[in-house]
Formats: C-alpha cells, structure tokens, sequence
C-alpha cells in the first residue's frame, strides 16, 4: 500500500503546472525526433541532456523520459505510412503496417500501433510502480561483489540474448569497456590510455558517442539508402479510432503475452528491439492465420508495438533500482540523473522518494497525454517528411554537433563525434550491435570499480564472487547466459546428429 | 574487381568485416600494452590500473578474432557492403560534413552551419539560393536565440560574431 500513497504523491509533483508544460512539450519533441531520420530516442535525449542544467532534477527527468516516450511513437508513423522505420524498434511494425497503409487502413494501423503502444507501456509503468520499490529494497543489502555480479549478469544477457553473431556483441561490449577507461583513474589517480593527448585526458563522453554513433551513422545510412519519401496520408476520425479498439479487443491475448515479452526483455537488456521482433516471431507462429502476415494484419501491428513500448518502458525499472540501465536511452538518462547530482541505484528510493516518485506518476500521465497528442497530430508530423530530405539533413547535423559540442564546450568532440558516426556506420551494416557498446562505456566506470573494490575486501581471492547464495546464484546465471550460444549451438548439432 | 551474389560491383562484405576486426584487435592491443605499462598486478590498493584495460584488450583480441574468423570462412558466400554510386551518395554527405568539422574551429558554429545549410540545399537538393539562404538564415538565428540568450550557452564564435560585438 505505501508504494500507493508514494504515487499519489508523485503525482502532486508531476502536475505541478510547469512539469505538466515540459511533459507536452517533451512528448511533442520526442514524436518530432522519432519521425526525423538520424534523430532516435537516445541521441535525442543526449542532445537535449546539456540544456537541463537549469531545471530541477525532477523536472528534467520528466522532460527527458517524456521525449523518450515520445520518440517510442513516434517511430511507428513513419512504419506506418512511410516504410521507414523511424527507429531501430519499429522495423517490426513496418511488416504488417505498411501493407495495411497501402490497403487503405492507415488510420487503424497507426490507431492499433499508438493503442498497443500505450498498453505495452501502462503495463511496464504498473511492474515499474510495484515491482522496483522491492527490488531496490532487496538491492539495498548489496556490496561490491553482489554489484559487480550483477552487472556482470546484465553485459552476459546481451552475449546471451543476441539475435547475431556473440563475438561481434563482446568485441561491441569491449569497445565501450576500453573506451570507458580512458582518462584519469579514480582508484589510483594514474592518466590511462590517452597517449599523452590532453584533448583524451576528459576521457570519452558517452554522450558525444551516442549522437555520433546513433546520429550521424543514421544519417548516412538514410543517404545510401535513397533521398525521398513518399507516404501514404494518414489523418485518424473517430469512428476509425472506435472501429480499431472494438477489433484489438479480440486480440487481448496477443497485448498480454507481447507485453510480458516487452517487460522481460526490457528489464534483462535485451531492449526494445529484439523485443518486437520476437513477439512478432511469436504472434506469427501462434496464430491461424500466420501465412497472412506480412500482407497487412492488425497483429503484426500489435505484437511489436506493445512489446516495443514495455521494453522501452521497463528499461528504466533497472536503471532507477539498480542504476543498470536496460536500453541506450535509459543509460543516457542515467548519465543525466549523475549529472545533476544523484547517485543512481538502491538509495535513490530511500532518498529521492520526490525525484523517484515524480518520474513514475509523469511516465502515467506521459502516457496518456502522448497518446492524445499522436492520434490528433499524426497528419502535421508526418508532413515533416515532406521537407527535402538536403534541408533536414543539414539540419540534423548542425544539431549533432551542436549537442556534442555543448557536453563539455569542446570543438574536439565535434571531430570524435565525426569519428564514431562512420564507425557506427560500419559497424551497423556488419551487424554489430552498438547497445551494448553505449551501455559498457556508461557502466565501465562503476562496473570496473565494483570489481577492484569487491577483490580488494577479500584480499586478491576471486572467491568473493561465490562467498554467499545471492552472489553465486547471479553469477551462475550470468555465466549460463555467457556460455548460452555455445550450449545452444551444441544442442542443434547434437540434433542434426540425431537427425 | 568481383561480383557479387544479387549483382552490382562495389566494396565487400568480407573486406570491410575483416578491417574492422583487425582495428579492433590493434585497439586491443594498444589496451593490453597500455595495461602492462600501468602494471596489471596486485597493488596494496587493490588491483593495479592496468589490470582491468589489459583483461579487456585480450577479450577485444579474442573477440575480434573470432569475428574475423568467421567472416573470412563465410567469404564463399560473400555480398556487396556498399555500391561504388551509393559509396558516392554517402562521401557527397560525409565531405561536407567533415569540412563543417574542421570550418568550426576556424569561423565558429554559426558561420559554418549556414554554410553547411547552403551547400546542401544548393549543391545536392539543387534549390535555387532565394531559398536556401532564408533556411540558414532561420537556422542561425533560431539557433542563437535558443542557445545564447535563453539557455546562456556559449556556442564556438569566429571573427563575424566578434566584429558584430559578441
């Protein structure tokens, strides 16, 4: 019951007049960034992170995160009527809605796609609410091994999880470790891997990786593959909106797994992405009529986007009890919360209950108030992709840089940000996944500190790692997540064996 | 030069997959030597700064490796990475944006993103100036106005912004 009057009060705070103007006005940049090609959720909100300086903390959290949410619909109007995901996570929903779009049932594709949205998402806030007040409870009796365990749990699950090639995800992951030790160490005080350039003494900012790694690689990515749109008109009445509601009642069955799917793999961090391509895989196989996907089915729709939205959703359940994020954005947001001073994990809910409480109740309201503004506003952003693609390119750029530049008032990071848009480039055409690069260059610092502290308690013996029940059994598991391809390629060899 | 399976002649796949994992493992071993110059051992503090770069840079190396690896035995079946025309398409982006790169440094962020603005619209968009000037125009003082008066952020300036007294 107290997490209910926790929210109550949450909700004093998230409706306080100022904090309700930043939610739209997040929600309606967030929509903005999610139809703008080479502008997603997370570069979006790395961008924006340096102008929050002068709000509160709770009201910048609430800013970003609305922009977050934003950006998760956002991406699902250009599937829809452009065939161009706007996101990573909404390729999936491209399958069905286009097709659906081409038929002439755009509107009740995009109202299937904004309604699942927002039930993927309500799901994942209701785990949030209830869930991560015990798992920060829990999280509280935590030392250095246990963390350490934990995060190495969660870099395992991507090795585990990874839908391509696992030695491409741990070449990724290591990438982000090394790059997330350069500069000066904490520990020691001794300057790391910068050559003797005092432009590397800083070390490299997340930030200034992601907009060049998700920003500028998507930009030439959109370049190489053709300058024009052409879409589809997408204006939603009423009736079409109450005609797709009373249809998506029939589909209860698939909201409810595709959101269990989406919060499962939102809080391991799988993330957004796989999540809607697995329960898209699932709703196919399950369904009658499965070879008809792909043509324009109302569930193809469904699926993805309700697991999307629980996926993108639940990352942040991680990130606020643990301080793991589960998603590249929930790791920026993460650098955000360190920003303005607060120390992500456990304490946050013992001290920040205002900050934590604020964020749940405005991800409720966000919700609803997204949802409003998508229905009524789809034909103006999508009109956004009738400008020329020069001018919006340009425009892209210009606040690339301008987002890097203003992380640490650095002209240099304008260079690296140049720098890791062609290395995000290459590296998203080999199918590199570049998640688990963003979250290793977010977690290095703590993950590396947590190990040397935990070795330095129990003198130099690795044994600490296996000194009680809650460490070991986290790290069994993440080692049976670690060695998960190899066991699941020797199963399928020992099948084709037997076959 | 070789074709490739669904046709077109350009960049493959196994070439770039295997420079990739090869800048990888030189970056591994830059961290490994950079770890045994800070000492990877036991220190009384713990373990010493090179011990975590120098474990990270051996898994980057192996990591990499396999990755290498499995590209060059899938070279049987290997596909085009990029088209030489569209190779082109992503270098007429890619050059200016690098030249608005280094132009910061020189004439500031104002200056250099009207240029960019002008050069994309005009050069690749083919729009007339009497278009494309207004757009820089708005860009700018959008710019300016969010940046330095509302947010009080300092954005790079070069000698235009200093003659004009700022």
């Amino acid at each position: 019951m107290s997490e209910l009057f926790a929210l109550f009060h949450g909700f004093s705070i998230a409706l306080d007049p100022t904090n309700l103007a930043l939610m739209v006005a997040g929600i309606v940049l967030g929509v903005l960034i999610g139809v703008l090609p080479g502008l997603g959720g997370a570069n979006g909100v790395a961008i924006l992170l340096p102008l929050t300086f002068t709000l509160e903390p709770v009201s910048a959290i609430i800013l970003l995160s609305c922009i977050y949410w934003g950006a998760l619909f956002g991406g699902a109007i250009t599937s829809v009527l452009f065939n161009i995901p706007g996101e990573p996570w909404s390729v999936a929903t491209t399958f069905d809605g286009y097709p659906m779009a081409q038929n002439g049932r755009a509107a009740e594709a995009l109202t299937a796609a904004f309604t699942s949205s927002f039930i993927g998402a309500f799901v994942a806030i209701l785990v949030i609410t209830f869930v991560s007040p015990l798992v920060a409870g829990f999280a509280l009796r935590f030392g250095p091994a246990e963390f350490f365990a934990v995060m190495f749990l969660a870099f395992a699950s991507f090795i585990g999880l990874s839908s391509g090639s696992p030695f491409k995800t741990m070449a990724s992951m290591m990438v982000g470790f090394l790059l997330a030790g350069v500069g000066l160490d904490t520990v020691t005080g001794e300057l790391r891997g910068t050559f003797g350039s005092t432009e590397l003494m800083r070390g490299f900012n997340f930030l200034v990786v992601v907009i060049g790694l998700f920003g500028i690689s998507e930009i030439l990515q959109s370049v190489e593959e053709g300058l024009t749109f052409r879409g589809r008109e997408g204006r939603i009445d009423l009736k079409a909106v109450l005609r797709t509601w009373a249809e998506m009642i029939r589909h209860k069955a698939i909201i409810v797994r595709s959101a269990l799917i989406g919060c499962w793999m939102g809080i391991t961090p799988a993330g957004a992405t796989p999540a809607s391509f697995m329960s898209y895989g699932v709703a196919r196989r399950l369904s009658r009529h499965g070879q008809e996907f792909g043509k324009g089915r109302i569930e193809g729709v469904i699926a993805p986007e309700t697991a999307a939205h629980a996926a993108g959703t639940s990352a942040l359940l991680p990130m606020l009890t643990l301080g793991i994020p589960g998603s590249p954005t929930a790791a920026v947001l993460l650098g955000g919360l360190v920003m303005w001073g607060l120390q992500p994990g456990p304490m946050l809910f013992v001290e920040q209950k205002d900050f934590v409480w604020g964020l749940i109740a405005s991800m409720y309201l966000g919700n609803v108030v997204g949802l409003l503004i998508v229905l009524v506003a789809v034909p103006w952003f999508a009109a956004i992709l009738r400008v020329p693609f020069p001018v919006i390119a340009a425009i892209i750029l210009v606040v690339c840089a301008i987002g890097a530049y203003t992380v640490n008032n650095a002209a240099f990071d304008i260079v690296l940000m140049l720098i890791f848009g062609v290395l995000g480039y290459v590296m998203k055409k080999l199918d590199y996944p570049l998640a688990p690069l963003v979250l290793a260059l977010v977690l290095g610092d703590r993950t590396e500190q947590s190990f040397r502290q935990a070795l330095l308690l129990s003198e130099g013996s690795f044994a600490i790692f296996v000194s009680n029940g809650l460490v070991a059994s986290i790290m069994a598991l993440g080692l049976v997540m670690l060695f998960w391809p190899l066991l699941a390629a020797l199963r399928r060899r020992k099948e084709a064996g037997a076959g | 030069m070789p074709q490739f399976a669904g046709g077109g002649r350009g960049i493959g796949r196994t070439t770039v997959e295997v420079v990739l994992a090869l800048l990888f493992m030189a970056v591994g071993g830059l961290a490994v030597r950079e770890g045994l110059r800070l000492g990877n051992g036991w220190d009384f503090d713990g373990p010493e700064a090179g011990y975590f770069p120098f474990w990270v840079g051996i898994l980057l190396i192996l990591a990499s490796l396999a990755a290498l690896l499995e590209a060059v035995r899938r070279r049987g079946e290997d596909r085009l990475f990029v088209s030489w025309p569209r190779l082109v398409l992503v270098f007429r982006v890619l050059g200016p944006a690098i030249v608005y790169g280094a132009t910061i440094f020189l004439v500031g962020i104002y200056a250099a993103s009207a240029g960019l603005v002008l050069w994309f619209m005009r050069g690749i968009g083919g729009f007339p100036l009497r278009q494309a000037v207004p757009v820089a125009a708005t860009l700018v003082a959008v710019t300016f106005l969010v940046f330095e008066i509302w947010f009080l952020v300092p954005l790079p300036k070069g000698p235009v912004e200093h003659a004009l007294g700022f």
